[in-house]
């Protein structure tokens, strides 16, 4: 009797039992698609934090800032007039950040407790000018002058590009990035968020061979491919593989042996950069911390740290979605739970006499009851089905439309295009200064969203249920006799 | 059988009182018939609703069969209303949503058994109302008569000792009160029940063999032989 029941109510008295559960729908819907685009907000700043460190780096380990104005080391350029029509070509490498760690420091960070890895790595700028020389002087085009040059494909690591000419020279300056690997331990730093989709990757037994990887989008730009080789600063290397960054944008134009690196940069056992694997993901400020206590001089930059220096659309909506959207959809579902249980007991004060006749013939005041707390729970489920259809949509339009949206790392925002131009810029995120990445943003819905909304909707049913039951309960089999309905 | 002693019922609403029941005694006979009259809210739903045990008395007992329903506990009373008491009220009180069939088998539910077993038992009784071509049907679907009729199904279904009936041609017009009141004769006949009946129709009370009369809650019996 209990599911005929049931049926004939839910069937014959489908439109008040419509609104409940469309009531509820709206609230889960609400719950799913906040909870799958937010998630799809986290994934894209993981996706930002990961083109700058590579996979499972929990932490970087730089060189602490050095006061400002040793700016020293600024490039300078030196050619001889030759004579009329002489072409030359001169590379000028240069440490990014002009900041290194000693190679004994990525021992001493690997010994704390906590680490499970650490690996360093070497991250160079190559300006590279070529030209014709009469008579001049190259003047090195401003920071912010050539900021806004990126090469075609979405690459967005900036090309600074000037030309000179003074007294009859015409020079075209080109910069790009070398990063040395250590290619020994693999596993960690920044060539792991791109895949290799040519050639391979290195051996580990290539610690000074004079082999290179090449990121695909630099080497569509500058026609390079796997078999060909490279000239950086004279020494040519054999390009064994092209890697393709999986955010859309590489660390590195090139990756090369670390030792290579090294050599090329004057920088012996340098590193610029030590990338930290934590053996618990949950201690990494522990690790942080003592990392910065027992090795002076350098600065340690977490993932969080990072994330704290986006900024841009994707962190506005980041934002937005945290807060309001979850307060928006706990508003929501509350009303949504308590309209529910208004109805649902309203439902029941217009069957008084109904269900006091079912009383007064011997019904149990509990199978009344359960009758009640049934039907109610059947429209939660239907809410249930009906919000995780709409909340599904929701998620899949987000998904197919993709709204891009763009993240600035390096917080001051400014247009620098040499990293690390003048010396001491400092702050954490020192490398990744002023970093644009576009991403585009989906709303994946995880099983969990999808159980928790199942959840919701027996809760719904069961609140409502209460609220019903209860009035049910109450009623007395002399109610069979009620004459206002 | 039945035997009320000093049974009061008092209302309270707000400051006002009213006592619906005032120390009534009465007494009725297994197999016998009884027809309350009197004005309105003279008290007797108020009277239909003690025996029923849909309600408790202010004061004093009443017993059925020697066990007095005012110590009851509710689920020992909800007992005694599923097994040994059927009901007829003025509005029908059927079930909206369920089928004539259905509604008869609520009646049946409190007592257990099989389904199979209670839509047979439901069907049978329907018939013997003159409705067995209608089982399926939804109230709504049906004359007033037909529902008061799928009603009395569903009081005597389960076969009480007592049928009480609260205007049960009330909201009917003539010819359908004709028929009803039919039904009900002959199933008390059959059944060999208590049979007791709130009406305002005053032919009918005239025919009646026991006549109480209740008047600002207090009850006269007037005997007629001659019925
Ligand atoms: N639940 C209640 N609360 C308060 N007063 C009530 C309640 N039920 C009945 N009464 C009062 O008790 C008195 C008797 O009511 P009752 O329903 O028994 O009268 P009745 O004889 O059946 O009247 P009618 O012919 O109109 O059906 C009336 O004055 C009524 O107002
Ligand atoms: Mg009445």
């Amino acid at each position: 009797m209990f599911f005929t029941y049931l049926r004939r109510e839910l069937r014959r008295r489908r439109k008040a039992a419509l609104v409940v559960a469309s009531g509820l729908a709206l609230g889960i819907a609400l719950v799913i698609i906040v909870s799958s685009v937010s998630s799809g907000m986290s994934k894209a700043q993981d996706k930002v934090l990961e083109s700058l460190y590579g996979l499972g780096t929990d932490m970087t380990v730089t060189k602490a800032a050095a006061a400002p104005g040793s700016s020293s080391q600024r490039p300078r350029f030196e050619f001889d007039a030759k004579g009329d029509d002489s072409k030359q070509s001169s590379d000028r490498v240069m440490v990014q950040g002009f900041q290194t760690l000693s190679s004994t420091t990525v021992d001493k960070v690997g010994k704390q407790s906590g680490v499970a890895d650490a690996v360093g790595g070497l991250s160079l700028n190559v300006l590279k000018v070529d030209g014709q020389f009469k008579r001049g002087e190259f003047k090195q085009n401003g920071n912010a002058g050539a900021a806004d040059q990126r090469g075609p494909g979405g690459g967005g690591t900036t090309q600074p590009q000037g030309e000179v000419q003074g007294g009859g020279a015409s020079f075209d300056v080109n910069s790009y990035s070398v990063y040395g690997t250590d290619v020994t331990k693999q596993d960690l730093g920044p060539l792991t968020s791109s895949k290799i989709t040519k050639g391979r990757t290195f051996k580990a037994t290539e610690t000074d061979a004079e082999v290179a990887v090449v990121d695909a989008s630099y080497a569509k730009e500058k026609k390079l491919a796997v078999g060909k080789t490279v000239t950086v600063s004279g020494t040519k290397y054999k390009i064994v593989g092209v890697s393709t960054a999986d955010s859309g944008d590489a660390a590195a134009n090139l990756y090369i042996p670390l030792k290579q690196a090294q050599t090329l940069a004057d920088a012996k056992n340098k590193v610029t950069t030590v990338y930290v694997k934590a053996a618990d993901s949950q201690q990494i400020d522990s690790v942080k911390s003592a990392i910065q206590k027992n090795i002076s001089g350098t600065t340690v930059t977490t993932s969080a740290d990072l994330a704290d220096t986006v900024s841009g659309s994707l962190s506005t909506a980041s934002d937005l979605a945290t807060s309001v959207g979850k307060w928006l959809s706990i508003a929501v579902l509350v009303a949504a739970f308590l309209v529910a249980g208004l109805l649902t007991s309203s439902a029941v004060s217009r069957r008084v006499r109904e269900f006091g006749t079912l009383k007064a013939l011997g019904w149990k005041s509990g199978r009344v009851t359960r009758q009640v707390v049934g039907e109610a729970l059947v429209n939660g489920l239907m809410g249930g089905v009906l919000g995780i259809a709409v909340g599904l949509a929701g998620a899949y339009v987000v998904t197919a439309i993709s709204p891009t949206l763009t993240a600035q790392l390096g917080g001051s925002g400014g247009g620098g295009g040499m990293a690390g131009g003048p010396g001491g810029m400092g702050g954490p995120a020192r490398q990744a200064a002023s970093k644009s990445l576009d991403i585009a943003l989906t709303a994946p819905v995880s099983l969990s969203t999808i159980l928790i909304a199942v959840a919701l909707a027996v809760a719904g049913g069961l609140i409502a249920g209460a609220f019903g039951g209860w009035r049910a309960s109450r009623l007395r089999p002399a109610d069979a006799l009620r004459r206002v309905e | 059988m039945y035997t009320l002693s000093g049974v009061t019922k008092r209302y309270t609403r707000g400051k006002s009182t009213v006592d619906a029941l005032a120390d009534v005694d009465l007494t009725i006979e297994d197999g016998g018939r009884l027809v309350i009259q009197g004005p309105t809210g003279g008290g007797k739903s108020t009277l239909l609703q003690m025996l029923g045990g849909l309600d408790r008395p202010t004061a004093g007992s009443v017993e059925l069969d020697g066990v007095d329903l005012t110590k009851l506990s509710e689920a020992k009373l909800t007992k005694v209303r599923a097994q040994n008491i059927g009901f007829v009220f003025q509005s029908f009180n059927l079930i909206p949503t369920l089928t004539a069939q259905e509604n008869v088998e609520t009646a049946l539910v409190p007592l257990g058994g099989r389904p199979a077993e209670r839509r047979r038992r439901a069907a049978e009784a329907l018939d013997s109302v003159g409705l067995g071509e209608r089982l399926g049907h939804l109230p709504s679907e049906m004359s007033g008569g037909q529902q008061q009729r799928v009603a009395i199904a569903r009081a005597l279904v389960k076969q009480p000792k007592v049928l009480l009936a609260d205007e049960p041609t009330g909201n009917l017009d003539e010819s359908m009160r004709d028929e009803v009141m039919e039904v009900l004769e002959t199933m008390w006949k059959e059944h060999g029940l208590t049979f007791i009946m709130v009406t305002h129709d005053s032919a009918i009370a005239r025919r009646a063999p026991r006549l109480a009369t209740i008047r600002k809650g207090r009850v006269t019996i007037t005997e007629n032989a001659a019925a």
